[in-house]
């Protein structure tokens, strides 16, 4: 037999039944959407890491830094040019361009290195030079320019000019205006060192003996904190990805089923096994070429539509900038085509093996399919129970991010092959006590479609699952995190100061009028090893009766005062071992024990507190120019203003609690509301995947149902019952997913986010989301059903009678 | 009178126009008779039965069954008339799948409200079937099958059977031995027969038979 006739007929199926491959497209579209749309984000972020990671040659330039994180004045970049140093002085800081903050980087085209890259000036000095002249312009990527208010008059004049390769949110000016601009005249934050430095220079110590070097800081750090995010998409891409196989395996499953008939009339002329299983594959490759290129485009939809909540997430966790907007990578796009064909192959690998072994004389049997199911339940409940058991394991031996997924991966995948059996357990029961003919039916029947239905139930469990465990944790994280803020926001005003001497005029002239003026005073560097902010800590009420305080040693604030301890957060209790009692030492040789754990959530790095006055002796270059004011609060409006009106300070140097505690909620709404989208998406696809497969089940339901019909049942009682089994099933469903997503919660908030950020937060239930939940997971089934029920009740009874008789 | 069909008309659309599949078809059945109805394939002899079934409606024409308009009734009638009057039995046996062979031998007369344990054990045992209770339809032979398609025909007390073709997937031996249990059984509950049957031998089982040809009815 020549194949090509025999592809001729195994593709004319299709022709006959459009919808069931419009919802196998349909199905392969979406998962392949859903992951390549995430795998988009993680592309674009990374991409945006690099760049950021390439501005000022960060990546790979020495840098020459004040340990204490203190500014350098210009004197000291004089005398390091007259000690025969190759260096450029950088002036980084923040920017306030209308109601956006801008990362600005002061630079000195003349005396910068080469391979100081800045995207489209990579040879550096003399091209920037050439870029910068005159010097009142502000370089930009056009993303971050369009962020600039059009009607915004542009500080000092400046001309905005457009440079596509900076990295998103970064303005570059030159060093003068960029003073001007921070309001730091003289100021330097760092010096870029050339590589290739004047030989018989002075020694550092001796040129400039406050500052040391500092290794290239690369992307690494940044791609490090946000490695735990990406992660997490990747993990819902993946689950959103395999909710989407699970329509594609039922709807392949099912057409191999309807074809047995055709497969062995082709194999009894001739055809071998081994050109059905080629043709086959042949087929649902064609299928799977045209869903990618759906899929794919649809997936950039997606990702372009999640993109601006995805940078800001990453912005208010992490502090990285990524654009709002996607590039189209064609990397991108061919791992999208591979996911879809790999996926369709996994999908179907199991039917084609079957079709393999199919007997060539065995008689048809369009029940053989369900009871091969029901019979396959009991391995089906084995292999979820050892999926379990190794859920376990990895919960119990394994360690970090990579096993707290597969952990996850496999109490979710043991979840959803537990499922059919407990369902067809649950309905077992049931129909034992139903009493009434229409019941016991009506349960016989449920058990009997369970094996057609289970794929698509199973979808649906993981999303409902999945939706449970995430909102479980960010409303247990809601709920910690305003309490939290609660406590460690205490102060009723910020207050910021331009300059080392504004600060002192400020605490001078809030002394009288403030309850307490305290210190923020603190500097970035390395506590046990782990990136840590160090404090000074006042001895004040505020602390001792507000503080967040996970584990304490008795006295813990006393001895905090008295120089002897430290407060640490969890953060870095956790990942360097650090407890109440142990011992600790500080930069500078302070040595001393911890007192006290904290909580700090929505920080990625350490922190310690040090009394005020250890901290001024060991760290007298620190900058003082933040602090916490305590006043009445029916004072603090009033004593804002005055403050404001006195020192001129901007509206962003002055900043209330309301306003702190209403910018950290958004910062943590717009953070969860990626995952929020991600979840709705997949319960979108699992409605999708219950609408196929009973799409494609009713078509072979009407000779369970015309016999029922013909014995005196309307059609329309048959379509009420049909739905009623729906909403039956899916509220089943909804309950078996209630306990699946309360573990996954509890491995969410236990294993995963104490590897990724490093605190543990306590779990709260909220019973009202279940609800909302369920009643999520009803409509979907009753949209699933609602076509197919609407067709079974308008169903010509002509159609109906094909079931008993093929003559007229 | 149990069965009246009068000047039956029914026809189907297809891609060709309307096809005319009964054209004026009468006859009438009696309380405990048994009529044969014969024809080519395509003759309208299963359109016939599904009309008298309540199946499908006429386009004109009256069926009253036991007294009862079932050409005129709406849905929700022809539906419950069904329940409770006739006993179908179908060519491809069209068992309920996920039910045993006692919930199949029950299922129509406890739908109609009428079920008796002891009727549906005196016809199983009758049809060879009490060994086979706890099992399912695919558990059973083509003869097996039919026989509790007969049962379950039998239990609602119907005061009609309408079989089709009810032999045509069975074995001559087995089909005969069917057709006897089917004969016996209405007999004995005294209710009328329209067997559609392609088979002259099976068709000369029947007190009474017709011919349905070009769609008419010939005696």
């Amino acid at each position: 037999m020549k194949p090509g006739v025999a592809l001729v007929a195994l593709l004319s199926w299709w022709r006959r039944t459009p919808l069931q491959l419009a919802m196998l497209l349909l199905g392969l579209a979406l998962a392949t959407a859903l992951w390549s749309g995430v795998q988009a984000i993680n592309a674009e972020a990374r991409a945006s890491y690099a760049r950021a990671a390439q501005m000022l040659g960060q990546g790979d330039l020495t840098r020459l830094v004040d340990p204490t994180g203190g500014r350098i004045s210009q004197q000291v970049f004089a005398e390091l040019r007259a000690a025969g140093w190759a260096v450029s002085p950088i002036l980084e800081g923040h920017l306030r361009l209308g109601d956006q903050r801008f990362r600005l980087i002061g630079v000195d085209p003349p005396s910068l290195p080469p391979e100081a890259g800045f995207g489209e000036f990579p040879t550096g000095g003399a091209a920037m030079l050439m870029a910068m002249a005159p010097p009142e312009v502000l370089f930009g990527a056009p993303d971050t320019l369009g962020q600039v208010p059009p009607d915004l008059e542009v500080p000092l004049g400046l001309e905005l000019r457009e440079a596509p390769a900076l990295a998103p949110g970064v303005l570059v000016a030159d060093i003068r205006i960029a003073r001007q601009l921070l309001g730091a005249p003289g100021e330097i934050s760092y010096f870029l060192l050339a590589p290739e430095q004047p030989e018989g220079r002075a020694p550092l110590d001796e040129a400039a003996p406050r500052l040391r070097e500092a290794a290239p800081e690369g992307g690494a750090e940044l791609a490090r904190l946000t490695d735990s995010f990406h992660l997490n998409l990747t993990a819902f891409g993946l689950l959103a990805f395999a909710v989407g196989l699970f329509i594609v395996h039922a709807a392949i499953g099912l057409a191999f089923e309807q074809r047995r008939s055709m497969f062995r009339t082709l194999r009894a002329l001739g055809l071998t096994a081994g050109a059905l299983i080629a043709l086959l594959m042949a087929e649902l490759l064609v299928l799977a070429l045209v869903a990618g290129v759906v899929g794919v485009a649809l997936g950039y939809v997606i990702a372009a539509a999640l993109m601006p909540d995805v940078a800001a997430t990453l912005s208010g966790l992490y502090g990285a900038t990524l654009p709002g907007t996607l590039a189209l990578r064609p990397e991108w796009w061919l791992s999208g085509m591979a996911i879809a064909l790999l996926g369709t192959l996994a999908a179907g690998a199991r039917g084609l093996w079957r079709i393999y072994r199919l007997p060539l004389l065995a008689p048809a049997q369009p029940r053989a399919w369900a009871r091969a199911s029901e019979r396959a339940l009991m391995a089906q409940g084995a292999v979820a129970l050892a999926l379990l058991a190794l859920a376990v394991m990895l919960g119990v031996w394994g360690g970090g991010l990579v096993a707290g997924f597969a952990m996850l991966a496999a109490f979710l995948l043991a979840a959803a092959l537990a499922l059919p059996v407990v369902l067809s357990g649950a309905l077992a029961l049931a129909a034992r006590r139903v009493r009434g003919v229409m019941g016991e039916w009506f349960l016989a029947d449920t058990r009997q479609q369970l094996p057609g239905l289970s794929l698509a139930l199973m979808a649906l469990m993981l999303a409902l699952a999945a939706n449970i465990g995430v909102s479980t944790m960010v409303s247990s994280f809601r709920l910690t995190f305003t309490g939290w803020l609660d406590q460690r926001l205490a102060a009723e005003l910020y207050v910021t100061a331009r300059s080392e001497a504004e600060a002192e005029d400020l605490r001078a002239w809030l002394a009288p009028r403030a309850d307490a003026v305290l210190p923020v005073w603190r500097f970035d560097t390395d506590v046990a090893g782990e990136p840590t902010t160090l404090y000074g800590v006042a001895d004040h009420a505020t602390y001792r009766d507000h503080w967040p305080l996970l584990q304490t040693l008795p006295e813990a604030w006393d001895a905090v005062a008295a120089g002897e301890a430290v407060m640490i957060n969890e953060q870095l209790s956790r990942r360097a071992g650090l407890r109440p009692g142990d011992a600790v030492e500080l930069p500078g040789g302070w040595r001393g024990q911890v007192a006290g754990v904290y909580s700090d959530y929505g920080n990625p790095t350490g922190q310690v507190m040090l009394g005020i006055d250890d901290f001024l002796a060991l760290y007298p270059e620190v900058p003082r120019r933040e602090h916490a004011v305590r006043v009445a609060p029916e004072r603090a409006a009033d004593l804002a203003r005055d403050l404001q009106d006195t020192f001129s300070l901007p509206d962003q140097n002055v900043t209330d609690q309301a306003e702190a505690k209403a910018a950290s909620l958004r910062i943590f709404e717009r953070t969860f509301a990626v995952t929020g989208a991600l979840n709705l998406l997949t319960l979108g696809v699992a409605t999708v995947a219950l609408l196929a497969s009973l799409v494609t089940l009713s078509g072979m339901r009407l000779p369970q149902l015309a016999p029922v019909w013909a014995m005196g049942l309307t059609r329309a009682r048959l379509a009420q019952l049909e739905l009623a089994r729906m909403l039956m099933l899916a509220a089943l469903t909804a309950i078996a997913a209630l306990p699946v997503g309360l573990g996954l919660a509890w491995v969410l908030l236990a294993v995963i986010n104490v590897d990724a950020f490093g605190w543990r937060l306590p779990m709260h239930l909220f019973p009202a989301d279940w609800l909302r939940l369920g009643l999520m997971a009803l409509l979907a089934a009753g949209l699933a059903a609602a076509w197919p029920v609407r067709r079974l009740a308008r169903m010509a009874p002509g159609d109906l009678l094909r079931v008993f008789a093929s003559e007229r | 009178m149990l069965l009246e069909v009068k000047d039956l008309r029914k026809s189907f659309a297809t891609s060709e126009g309307p096809l005319s599949v009964l054209r004026g078809v009468s006859f009438e059945l009696d309380h405990g008779e048994s009529l044969a109805l014969t024809g080519e394939s395509g003759s309208g002899k299963s359109t016939l039965l599904h009309l008298i079934a309540g199946l499908d409606a006429p386009d004109s024409g009256q069926i009253r069954v036991a007294g009862q308009d079932m050409a005129g009734a709406g849905d929700a009638a022809r539906a419950r008339l069904r329940r409770e009057v006739v006993g179908l039995v179908f060519q491809q046996f069209n068992l309920i799948g996920s039910l045993t062979v006692a919930g199949n031998l029950a299922f129509q007369a406890r739908l109609a409200g009428r079920h008796d344990p002891a009727l549906v054990d005196d016809l199983a045992a009758r049809l060879g079937l009490s060994g086979l209770m706890t099992r399912y339809p695919e558990q059973l032979s083509g003869g097996q099958q039919q026989r509790v398609a007969i049962g379950r025909a039998l239990a609602v007390r119907p005061v009609l059977v309408l079989a089709d073709e009810p032999t045509g997937n069975l074995d001559e031996a087995t089909g005969d031995a069917v057709l006897d249990l089917l004969l016996d059984g209405v007999a004995q509950a005294g209710a009328g027969l329209v067997l559609v049957t392609h088979s002259p031998r099976l068709a000369a089982r029947c007190a009474r038979r017709v011919h349905l040809g070009s769609g008419r009815l010939a005696a």
